[in-house]
């Protein structure tokens, strides 16, 4: 079997996220090949065949460009798997070639069973499986979902790819979101809060309880969204990834995005009213209470140490 | 201005959920049902247009059992003029090649400038169905954006990426966005514009009608995950709760240091 792995550039380099399409394809011994938009100076370390074209010519973001790159590559290369990280890149291009192929995309799989792609399901409430039928079929992988065992090695062999295409998006470039003066990634000590605090009245405690462990304060993204929290606190994928000595995450739920920002926390302790939460399976503690009952107990009786 | 917002009704995520006789879902019975947040933004995003351009046309589509009205109803409460219902009674069935084909299959004729999805739905959350639509279509499509400025027949859009960094792009109409959480601040409907909504014109078209494709993949089955941390859990009245937490942080950690 043949999995076409597609890499990542962000900024002018390589993304760390390009090797764990490399370390699916080795699970599940497949030859791997690999597509990158990227340049000479940032290539992966592998050995194989790695049809690259130019970022500085195609840009990041021309998805109408890439896919017609990337088909051009599948009919020489007839994969039958084709591999991208569920990302902002890839959920974004993946059923592109899906249309484009007529090919089944299965997305954000955790695992493969008996040949069968394992997806979640409800917030990660439930595990789904699932079997393509069609002859190609396009998957993007859960972040950190799977991983090389030892650092990366080996040098590809590069064949430049081209493409006439023509696109309709006209990439205008990056934009930082502010992050201010928090650094969350220096922090010892992290209380974060979820949409369990109930309401925005609530962060008074979470930020109490932060000073009483001499730590920063954080959130997870609905309370963030809701405008509790300024976003430069912001934990997870499309906030700071922090791995504190202590992780306190008061009524979050747990889901994959904030879960891969804090998930390197030496140790998490978890406040929860649903024992099925699945900041659990992170959890090295799970509390099983309401968040505005436990966290002025626990000041309390940190005060009085 | 013709547009199409795309709702999904799904289950409240807080839910216990328990898996259907057929092992290949979750089961329906005793769930509290809402509209997919992410269309949310997306039906937001729609009202805002109309509110700057009253001649705007807003059509909200769902697919799934006579129980989906229910978020239509929300979204025609919300601002949206008319709805199509989609009637499916195994819609949890298919794949979101299929569902995205015969939303394609509704739209082709139907001349929209823009249409609006959800980034992902709620319980299935495979992140396709919005781009797939478009492909289908022959529109260019975005993703995943938390920004939207529509001037003239031109949308400047910004695409939310990892780590705190937004893409900045620009793409004529007739095209089509899926709709990030933070994307605006979705409204409550108010207790006029609910009634209101009860006198909309509400469509109702037999799935078999729009639906021309196969499924490329099926749900084998469904399940718990595995529980992989081996966590302590702690039980009881708070008291006890912070005793013991406090002492497992002195034993565990060196914050107390």
């Amino acid at each position: 079997m043949k999995a076409l792995l597609v890499g990542e550039t962000r900024d002018g380099k390589l993304l760390a996220s390009t090797y764990e399409t490399l370390a699916f394809a080795r699970e599940i011994g497949a030859e791997p090949v690999m597509f990158l938009v990227g340049s000479d100076s940032a290539l992966p370390h592998f050995d194989g065949r790695l049809h690259l074209a130019d970022a500085a010519r195609y840009g990041e973001y021309n998805p109408g460009v890439h896919k017609a790159l990337l088909l051009d590559v599948i009919a020489r290369e007839n994969p039958q798997l084709i591999v991208f990280s569920h990302s902002s890149y890839g959920w974004d291009l993946a059923p592109r070639l899906s249309v484009a192929l007529k090919a089944a995309q299965v997305s954000e799989v955790v695992s493969v069973v008996d040949g069968a792609l394992v997806v979640p399901a409800c917030n990660a409430k439930l595990r789904r499986q699932v079997r393509a039928s069609s002859a190609l079929t396009v998957v993007t992988l859960q972040a950190g979902a799977f991983g090389l065992a030892a650092e990366p090695t080996g040098t590809p062999t590069v064949e430049q790819v081209e493409s006439a295409a023509a696109e309709k998006i006209e990439f205008l470039g990056y934009e930082a979101t502010e992050k201010g003066a928090v650094d969350l990634s220096r922090a010892e000590v992290i209380v974060s809060a979820g949409r369990g605090i109930g309401k925005p009245e609530n962060m008074a405690m979470i930020k109490d309880l932060a000073a009483a462990l001499h730590g920063e304060f954080g959130a997870s993204r609905p309370v963030v969204d809701a405008g509790w929290v300024e976003h430069n606190r912001q934990v997870g994928s499309t906030g700071q990834t922090v791995a504190p000595k202590l992780y306190l995450a008061c009524g979050i739920s747990g889901a994959i995005q904030h879960l891969a920002g804090m998930k390197k926390s030496e140790f998490v302790v978890a406040i929860n009213t649903d024992k099925e939460a699945p900041i659990g399976e992170v959890a090295d503690v799970l509390v099983v209470a309401d968040v505005k009952q436990l966290v002025p107990a626990l000041i309390a009786k940190i005060k009085a140490l | 201005m013709k547009v199409l917002v795309c709702i999904k009704q799904v289950p409240d995520m807080e839910s216990r959920f328990k898996l259907n006789a057929a092992g290949n879902w979750y089961d329906t019975a005793d769930l509290a049902w809402r509209m997919n947040e992410y269309d949310e933004f997306a039906v937001e995003q729609a009202v805002l247009l109309k509110e700057k351009a009253p001649d705007t046309e807003l059509v909200a589509l769902s697919i799934g059992p006579e129980r989906v009205k229910e978020a239509m109803k929300k979204a025609l409460a919300m601002g949206i003029d008319r709805g199509v219902h989609v009637q499916d009674e195994a819609s949890f069935e298919k794949d979101p090649y299929q569902i995205a084909s015969v939303i394609a299959e509704y739209a082709r004729n139907e001349n929209f400038d823009l249409i609006l999805t959800g980034m992902q739905s709620q319980d299935r959350g495979s992140a396709q169905v919005g781009i797939l639509v478009g492909e289908m279509l022959g529109l260019p499509a975005v993703s995943t954006v938390v920004g939207f400025a529509l001037d003239g027949q031109v949308v400047t859009a910004k695409r939310e990426l990892e780590g705190g960094l937004k893409a900045v792009v620009k793409v004529g109409l007739p095209a089509l966005f899926t709709c990030q959480l933070g994307l605006n601040t979705p409204r409550y409907p108010t207790l006029p514009n609910i009634m209101k909504a009860k006198k909309k014109e509400l469509t109702a078209i037999p799935v078999a009608t729009l639906l021309k494709d196969e499924a490329l993949a099926v749900t084998e089955k469904v399940s718990y995950p595995e529980k992989r941390g081996s966590g302590l859990v702690l039980e009881g009245e708070i008291g006890e709760l912070t005793t013991k937490l406090v002492a497992l942080l002195k034993e565990k950690t060196s914050v107390f240091k």
